[in-house]
């Protein structure tokens, strides 16, 4: 019993190791100007790396790019994805699983049949659209689903009677939708928004057939960088952007710790 | 004078309201007045429509046919923001993202009250409104609370109440606003069962002390009998009985009625003659007349109504033996054969299982009520020879001379025409059953067809309410007779 319990123990470590190695690697890295990673022979501890980042106007500007473009198709596809999951949630009955089971396609389907077909339609349709347009377009349509899946399930959960209680209590219909319903769905919205931005933070195959030329964005300029061996700089933009999404995870975490605590000390006061 | 207080003293007229869901009929032509300050209570079985009635007093339902008045004013079609009543959920509907106080606050924020006056320029009166103030708001809610005794909860978060504190919140939220009348739909329905009864008292004073009419919906007719002035019993959608309690209980208006509130023996009988009443072949008095003789009749008889006494006395009316005894804490159930019926006898005398003994009811405990209808009667077409179709099926029997394939036709199906099977597929239809009545020698059972008619059957068989059964015609008890129709040419 206790063999396998230590077994089981030896596993999760490998596991974890797989996963977390290479970023650990890349992280300690970071901290060397040496071109060639692996050799501990050239290992000089420097922050060179950090301070080229800031002054590489490319790297810069993919960064903003990628933010800029990852912000406002975000709060896009929040703002079309709620609404559609509101009207979906409502849709009578064969419409209802229909329009879910289109909706769950778009999230299936493979990134580069996405892309391709994005490229066609902006050429066919849009006339040759690309650039921030394209890219905002396209992100938004590719992040909606996840909103709209991730909005879905707070709806079923919502009594109801509720939108007829704000109703009956004096409110009218669209006070009520504001007051009453909207904050039951903002779990969901928060959570469809946060997937909607690293999704389209990390999206590498729609913006390159999308982007046109000019226009770069972190995984666009990481990727024709590689062409003459990677820049030792992306270690650290790579080490920050990890940082960066690592504490925003763990502060939403504790955050709703924090509140299911408050919750539980309130409760147990009286 | 007395007609005019007595109009004045209505807050709620239902006049014909008729409510249908699709092919659905969920409240048939109800008629309804509600007297100012009454706790009125609309009791009936699930599905009865008791609930569909008070969402159209609510405003949530809007009625197919039929009026809603409120004070005299018609308020049929307009929205619930807009009405002075307000509701509590049967499962609370509380805002999870409020604490207590903002729930309560919630209708307060919203309401306007008058503010003085402002003359116009073209010389008409304007009436001016204003927000409540915080002071305002804090005040009311904190008197809200208190009244539902939830005074020093103001700031808990909704979803670490208990039920029956959240249900005390929800009634906090309705009554803050001081509404014209206080609708509650089986508020308790999700409470154990000593916090119910704790509740239905609580209830109860809250009504006394705030004055406000209340329209209680409830299945439970002990939680009815207990608390209200006038119980209004439904059944299919339509009014059976409206009366106080004591009436309700005492003189049900029929065999619904009486087997639905408390528990009782009824039997069918004859009226042979004006204060006399046949049954299980024994005549006995009783305090009813102006029937035509012979007619059949329900009879009711309450448990505690019949007397058990010594099988040789003389006032004994029949003898039966005892066969099953129950001590219920103050008195002991019976169950005694007398003349092949099972009655069901409460009294404080238990007497042994096995023991022989006579029964005695005297006119005062003898209840007679009207049959609610002699035979089943449908209109159908004649759909060929010897073939009627009606309620989707096609039915053989005996059509009159005449009789055309296409003609519209009526069909008379006495109560013991009706065949019930087991199986769907073995009947010409199907049906649900919705109410079994015992009445003596037989059952009288009520069949839903999906076509939304029922049949009532007189049947040997003891049937489960809500299963699927078939239905088949004797046709040789069946008559058919043929409509008239004007010619439209």
């Amino acid at each position: 019993m206790k063999k396998v319990y230590l077994l089981g123990k030896i596993f999760i470590g490998l596991m974890l190791a797989v996963m977390y190695l290479p970023i650990v690697i890349l992280i300690v890295f970071s901290f060397s100007g040496s071109s060639g990673i692996g050799a501990w022979s050239n290992f000089d501890f420097t922050f060179d790396l950090y301070g080229n980042l800031f002054t590489n106007d490319q790297i810069m500007t993919a960064f903003g790019n990628t933010f800029l473009i990852a912000g406002i198709s975000s709060v896009l596809a929040t703002f079309i994805g709620t609404v559609s999951a509101v009207g979906i949630y409502y849709l009578h009955r064969p419409f209802k699983g229909i329009v879910s089971a289109i909706n769950r396609i778009t999230v299936v389907n493979a990134d580069i049949v996405t892309a391709v077909a994005f490229m066609v339609f902006f050429i066919v349709c849009l006339n040759y659209l690309d650039g921030y347009v394209a890219l905002v377009i396209a992100h938004t349509m590719i992040c909606t689903p996840y909103v709209i899946l991730s909005v879905m399930p707070r709806l079923s959960q919502i009594n109801p009677n509720l939108y007829e209680a704000g109703r009956d209590l004096g409110a009218g219909p669209i006070r009520t939708l504001f007051t009453v319903m909207l904050p039951q769905l903002v779990p969901g919205i928060i959570s469809g928004f946060v997937m909607a931005f690293t999704l389209s933070l990390d999206d590498f195959v729609i913006t390159l057939f999308n982007k046109g030329s000019g226009l770069e964005t972190i995984s666009t300029l990481i990727y024709s960088s590689t062409k003459h061996g990677i820049d030792p700089t992306f270690r650290a933009l790579s080490t920050i952007i990890f940082i960066g999404i690592l504490a925003v995870l763990i502060g939403i975490n504790v955050y709703s710790a924090s509140r299911r605590k408050k919750a539980l000390l309130v409760g147990g006061k009286a | 004078m007395a007609e005019v207080n007595y109009k004045k003293k209505k807050i709620i007229e239902i006049t014909n309201v008729t409510k249908a869901f699709g092919a659905v009929t969920a409240v048939d032509d109800v008629s309804l007045a509600i007297n100012r300050g009454e706790f009125v209570t609309l009791l009936g079985p699930s599905g009865c429509g008791k609930t569909t009635l008070l969402r159209m007093i609510a405003g949530f339902d809007l009625p197919t046919k039929g009026k809603i008045l409120l004070e005299g004013t018609d308020v049929t079609q307009i929205p619930p923001n807009k009405r002075p009543i307000n509701t509590v959920f049967q499962k609370y509907a509380l805002f999870p993202h409020l604490t207590v106080f903002g729930n309560v606050a919630y209708g307060l924020k919203i309401l306007r009250v008058p503010n003085g006056e402002k003359k116009l320029k073209n010389g008409s009166v304007k009436q001016l409104y204003r927000k409540l103030t915080k002071a305002e708001i804090k005040a009311k809610v904190e008197r809200a609370l208190s009244v539902v005794g939830l005074a020093e909860y103001g700031y808990r978060n909704v979803t670490t109440l208990s039920g029956g504190q959240q249900q005390r919140v929800a009634i906090a939220r309705a009554i803050v606003l001081e509404p014209k009348v206080l609708l509650l739909d089986e508020p308790l329905g999700a409470l154990d069962l000593k916090m119910r009864k704790e509740m239905q008292l609580e209830l109860k004073r809250m009504h006394s002390e705030l004055g406000i009419t209340f329209i209680y919906v409830t299945h439970d007719q002990e939680e009815a009998l207990t608390m209200s002035d006038t119980i209004v019993v439904m059944s299919d959608g339509a009014v059976q009985q409206i009366g106080s309690p004591k009436k309700i209980y005492d003189e049900p208006a029929n065999a619904f009625v009486a087997n639905f509130i408390g528990e009782s023996n009824l039997l069918a009988g004859n009226m042979i003659a004006d204060f006399k009443v046949k049954f299980l072949d024994v005549v006995v008095d009783c305090l009813d007349k102006g029937f035509a003789k012979n007619e059949s009749v329900d009879v009711v008889i309450r448990p505690e109504d019949i007397e058990l006494i010594d099988e040789e006395a003389e006032k004994a009316q029949m003898c039966g033996e005892i066969i099953s005894s129950i001590f219920k804490g103050t008195y002991y159930e019976m169950e005694v054969v007398a003349g092949g019926y099972e009655f069901t006898v409460q009294s404080t005398n238990g007497k042994e299982v096995g023991s022989k003994v006579g029964l005695h009811v005297t006119p005062n405990g003898i209840h007679i009520m009207k049959k609610m209808r002699a035979t089943n009667e449908f209109i159908g077409e004649a759909d060929g020879e010897n073939l009627v179709w009606m309620c989707k099926g096609d039915f053989e029997l005996d059509l009159p001379e005449g009789v055309e394939k296409g003609d519209k036709v009526k069909v008379k199906v006495p109560f013991d025409a009706v065949e019930l099977t087991d199986d769907e597929n073995d009947g010409v239809i199907g049906g649900n059953v919705t109410q079994s009545i015992y009445k003596g020698t037989y059952y009288q059972v009520q069949v839903y067809t999906d076509t939304d008619e029922d049949f009532l059957v007189d049947t040997s068989d003891e049937w489960d309410i809500n299963d699927r059964v078939g239905i088949n015609l004797r046709r040789e008890k069946v008559t058919v007779e043929k409509v008239e129709e004007e010619e439209d040419e």
